[in-house]
């Protein structure tokens, strides 16, 4: 039984990582439906960047965690305005491709300057780093720390696209760009906006990975990038709520298949389990199904 | 009438002009047969992993490779010859770096080739190198199908690292033996055949002395996240932890593994020889853990403490494994050019065969009749990620 | 205009004459082994990118799984032909894995392709996830120690063949009334499906045909480069294909040709620049993207008439 809470809690923490990728991934999907592949790499970025904040500069946590998101919100309107922006009325595909080009550059240009090692993060301050016993599950602080910020930063998302004007133009833009134009919304800047926004959140997922698990390296955004994809698949993709349910489950899953003894088979149980999800319902978890009108 | 123009001829419009662009391009290379003999340098390939999945291996070999170049080329090169490097990367392809060491061999004449690191890799290129003649040289390709194919010897295919049995059998012993360990669990990583290879020979031996492996548990080279393996290890009964894989993931599974109490011993292959271990595990972590090596910084040996200190000075870090293995590899080679009656591949493969007692950083080497080096074997013990104990065992 | 010859005859001879010239220049000596496996690559390319073409660009289902066909073919035929190392067990065991990567693009389409853009996407990528996955634990794969020693099969004269012949064969296909469909479904869906175009079936035999010449540009892989393993096939195989795909043009077949083509010169070109490839790679991808969206030759093909309007004619056509 202890056995089980505390694979509970791994899978949690798992997911709580997973969502904090896929939060950002499935803001710029949500608004304009691109597979933002470079995302991964933003949030490589923003690892490096609070590495050498704090290893370099001997900057505290909260303001490396800050410059990164500071750096990474640039990188990212940067990224938008230079490579996918001329591409606004381009096919998807095409946009797709710049994406992998962009999420190359990035991975090499970083290897270039720092070589493809891992590095690991400065020690942390105690109350970091500590972990306490409930009943023989062990919990980090940390986890409490991940769990808690992802599941904070969903809830303010939803609150800035449901409640705000900004959140409000971001919708209409995703609905329909044209008509939002007529509406005197700025579509340009919308889209930044929302570039900076998921940019923002990758930085600070970079930074609470690398303090958590102490390693970072030019290529970590490959695999979680994916994963959180896929995680933001199974929510539904383009939904705030969408992508933390998606990465839960897709924590949970993995969690649980590595914890019956399956650990050789564990991408592809969870590959396996996306497909039938997205037959028996074909837009996600949460996704609605849209009739296609003639 | 060009409504029926078919795709089909401007398909075949499209292979003509590929055919041509590349018999051009063919034809302004130079097929002209030959060696290094009567030039002024000696060119050696390296032909490494740089980008992609593993390009931390291949860096650092090539870190350690150019170490040992620029040191032979400032005390006058080889017999008054310079040499010179040419350098691709493999972008972790194996198909790609059959085409390089085609190209190294072919197009940019090399005399040897060094790398690439991971046995799949170098396994890719040894038929281009029995083909052409020229020999090929990794510092790291531990799988025992390396060098001996079922075929046989493969004649242009060295190395200078230890094969996998011979890793993992002497693991196994130290175990057994001294450990005196009843029970083990692997944790391995399942993406990597020298994992896969140590794994296999650490399982023989193991229960040939009469353990049981309790449990087998896999990840991916490149996860952070080993909670859930290790949640599930800690509740089995074992004596020792087998842990086939390399520094980046080890140091993360052995700190969240004596996080969670598992505190038996953890035992590991020469992949945990890094300072990132340390970096990546931490000092309170790192104590009971036992790794197989090929030198042990314990060791007072002049050549160990020299290569560490100019390691540190020209890149500002300390060695890892690759970067020690490339330098030696290098060193390997050049030791055999400067002993080749001729500057070409079949005079130098034979050098290398006969190579005795080479003075390696790794460990002095000899090489056997399967083109294997025969060197001592240490196993390092760490004591708050120092290496507090080293002993030389035989397998 | 004239039709002194038949499109046909020109045809065969412009192939054969391609044949026969890289034949003659490799006999001669001018064309070394590196240019040689250099054309390999452009040619294996080449099958997997029409192959995927027909499925993303002519039908319009975004997949992300070709390397889980090409995987499939691969190891077919490297485990055939090291048993029995014969030219007829290389022939059977590439049409093998052709024929098996095709069973399962079947059985993996059928209830996927219901799915529409990204989420078609994802469950090809799954799927090859899983292929891959599947490869390193069976014990006949051998794990991720891969395959070694793989008799090199492949020459001039049979990957002249195949790709050619696949080529060939899908662009008849296209022609065909089966293929037609395709391009019907791609433009719009629900009017083809009003004039009684069977949707599904359409696409399926789509990803089936595709799947088929993926398996096939596998095998010819195994057979030429001596060594496999399953992350030789990983997510990022099926995106470089796409990569060939979407910068030749999507829907056009001789995009995909040129792009192949001119892939591999600017790979060989990198190769000289070891630590700054990828990231001159990345630019390029960002920059051809970014100036040309619709790719080299957007949905169009190169064609005789192509170069007809380029030159310009010094008589007047006889009549």
């Amino acid at each position: 039984m202890e056995q089980v809470f505390q694979q509970v809690i791994n899978g949690l923490s798992l997911g709580s990582i997973y969502a904090l990728i896929a939060l950002g991934y499935t803001m710029v999907y949500g608004i304009i439906k691109l597979i933002n592949f470079a995302h991964g790499d933003v949030y490589m970025v923003g690892a490096f960047v609070g590495y050498f904040s704090m290893s370099t500069f001997k900057l505290g946590f909260v303001e490396s965690l800050l410059i990164a998101m500071m750096i990474c919100t640039m990188l990212g309107v940067l990224i938008e305005r230079v490579a996918y922006r001329p591409l606004r009325n381009s096919s998807r595909i095409a946009v797709l491709i710049t994406a992998i080009g962009v999420s190359l550059l990035l991975e090499y240009t970083m290897m270039y300057f720092v070589g493809a090692g891992v590095r690991s993060y400065p020690p942390l301050p105690g109350f970091l780093n500590g972990s306490f016993t409930v009943g023989g599950v062990v919990i980090k602080n940390m986890q409490l720390v991940i769990i808690g910020v992802s599941v904070t930063l969903m809830i303010l998302l939803q609150f800035i696209v449901r409640k705000t004007k900004v959140g409000r133009a971001m919708r209409a833009v995703s609905q329909d760009a044209e008509a939002a134009r007529l509406m005197g919304i700025n579509v340009d800047n919308t889209i930044s906006l929302t570039f900076a926004l998921g940019s923002a959140l990758a930085g600070a997922a970079g930074v609470l990975v690398g303090v958590y698990y102490n390693s970072i390296n030019p290529l970590m955004g490959l695999m979680p990038g994916l994963k959180a994809f896929v995680a933001a698949v199974f929510g539904g993709i383009g939904l705030i709520p969408g992508a933390l349910i998606g990465a839960y489950m897709v924590g949970l899953l993995e969690t649980g298949v590595v914890a019956t003894g399956y650990s050789m088979f564990r991408d592809g149980v969870v590959f396996a389990v996306l497909i039938i999800i997205l037959i028996v319902k074909p837009t996600g978890l949460l996704g609605k199904n849209i009739k296609e009108k003639v | 009438m060009n409504t029926t123009q078919p795709i089909l001829r401007r398909v075949c419009v499209g292979l003509i002009a590929a055919a041509l662009g590349l018999s051009l391009a063919g034809c302004g290379t130079n097929t002209d047969p030959g060696s290094n003999e009567g030039t002024d340098t000696i060119k050696i390939g390296v032909n490494y992993e740089q980008s992609g999945a593993v390009a931390t291996y291949g860096s650092d070999s090539v870190d350690g490779i150019m170490m040992a170049v620029d040191e032979v080329n400032a005390a006058g090169g080889i017999n008054g010859k310079q040499v010179e490097i040419v350098k691709y990367d493999t972008k972790s392809d194996t198909a790609e770096a059959t085409t390089l060491a085609t190209k190294l061999m072919v197009q940019d004449k090399v005399v040897a080739i060094l790398g690439p690191a991971t046995s799949g890799s170098f396994m890719a290129t040894i038929p281009v190198a029995n083909q052409n003649k020229v020999p090929v040289v990794s510092g790291s390709a531990t799988a025992d199908k390396v060098t001996v194919s079922d075929s046989g010897v493969q004649e242009y295919a060295f190395r200078t690292c230890f094969n996998d049995s011979f890793q993992g059998t002497a693991m196994a012993n130290y175990a057994s033996k001294t450990l005196d360990a009843k029970s083990a669990i692997i944790i391995k990583d399942n993406s990597s055949d020298y994992a896969k290879g140590l794994a296999e020979n650490f399982t023989a031996t193991f229960t040939a002395h009469g353990g049981t492996i309790v449990g087998e548990e896999a990840y991916v080279a490149g996860d952070t996240d080993f909670n859930a393996i290790l949640t599930r290890a800690r509740g089995l009964e074992f004596d020792v932890v087998y842990l086939p894989g390399y520094y980046q993931e080890a140091g993360l599974i052995i700190k969240a593994a004596r996080e969670l109490g598992i505190n038996q011993p953890i035992l590991g292959p020469d992949g945990f020889d890094s300072p990132d271990l340390l970096n990546l595990g931490g000092a309170d972590a790192l104590n009971n853990v036992f790794f197989t090596n090929h030198y042990s910084s314990l060791d007072e040996d002049p050549k160990v403490i020299e290569f560490i200190a100019a390691f540190q000075a020209k890149y500002s870090k300390e060695p890892n494994a690759f970067n020690a293995l490339g330098y030696d590899t290098a060193n390997f080679v050049f030791d055999a050019v400067s002993r080749a009656t001729e500057a070409n591949g079949e005079a130098i493969k034979d050098a290398l065969a006969s190579t005795k007692n080479f003075p390696a950083v790794t460990g002095t080497l000899s090489v056997d009749e399967n083109h294997n080096p025969i060197k001592a074997i240490v196993v390092i013990g760490l004591e708050n990620g120092i290496q507090a104990s080293s002993e030389k065992i035989s397998s | 205009m004239n039709t002194r010859f038949p499109s046909w005859l020109i045809k065969v001879v412009a192939l054969l004459m391609t044949y026969l010239i890289v034949f003659a220049l490799i006999s001669a000596g001018a064309i070394d082994d590196y240019v040689l496996i250099t054309m390999v690559t452009i040619c294996i390319n080449i099958i997997l990118a029409t192959s995927l073409n027909l499925i993303t660009g002519f039908t319009g289902q975004f997949s992300l799984g070709h390397a889980g066909f090409m995987a499939i073919g691969a190891y077919t035929t490297a485990l055939i032909t090291m048993r029995f190392p014969s030219i007829w067990a290389f022939l059977g065991g590439v049409l093998l894995g052709a024929i098996i990567a095709a069973i399962v693009g079947f059985l993996i389409g059928l209830p996927t392709l219901r799915l529409r853009g990204d989420y078609l996407a994802i469950a090809t990528l799954g799927m090859a996830e899983i292929i891959r996955v599947l490869l390193l634990n069976f014990e006949f794969t051998n794990g991720a120690a891969g395959l070694s020693g793989i008799p090199r099969n492949v020459d001039w004269t049979w990957l002249f063949v195949f790709t050619a012949g696949s080529v060939l064969l899908i662009s008849n296909f296209l022609k065909s009334i089966p293929g037609r469909d395709l391009i019907a479904i791609r433009e719009d869906e629900i009017a083809a499906s009003s004039i009684g175009i069977n949707a599904v079936r359409a696409k399926t035999l789509a990803f089936v045909v595709g799947a088929f010449f993926g398996g096939l540009a596998g095998g010819l892989y195994s057979a030429y480069f001596y060594f496999i393993k399953p992350d030789l096939f990983g997510f990022l195989k099926s995106i470089d294909i796409l990569i060939i795909v979407v910068l030749g043009g999507l829907g056009s077949l001789s995009g995909s040709v040129i792009a192949a083509i001119l892939l591999a010169l600017i790979s060989t070109w990198l190769q000289d620049f070891p630590e700054m490839r990828m990231i001159i790679y990345g630019l390029i991808l960002v920059v051809i993207m970014v100036f040309r969206p619709q790719g080299l030759l957007g949905d169009r093909e190169l064609s005789m008439d192509t170069f007809k309007r380029i030159v310009p004619r010094r008589r007047k056509g006889t009549s």
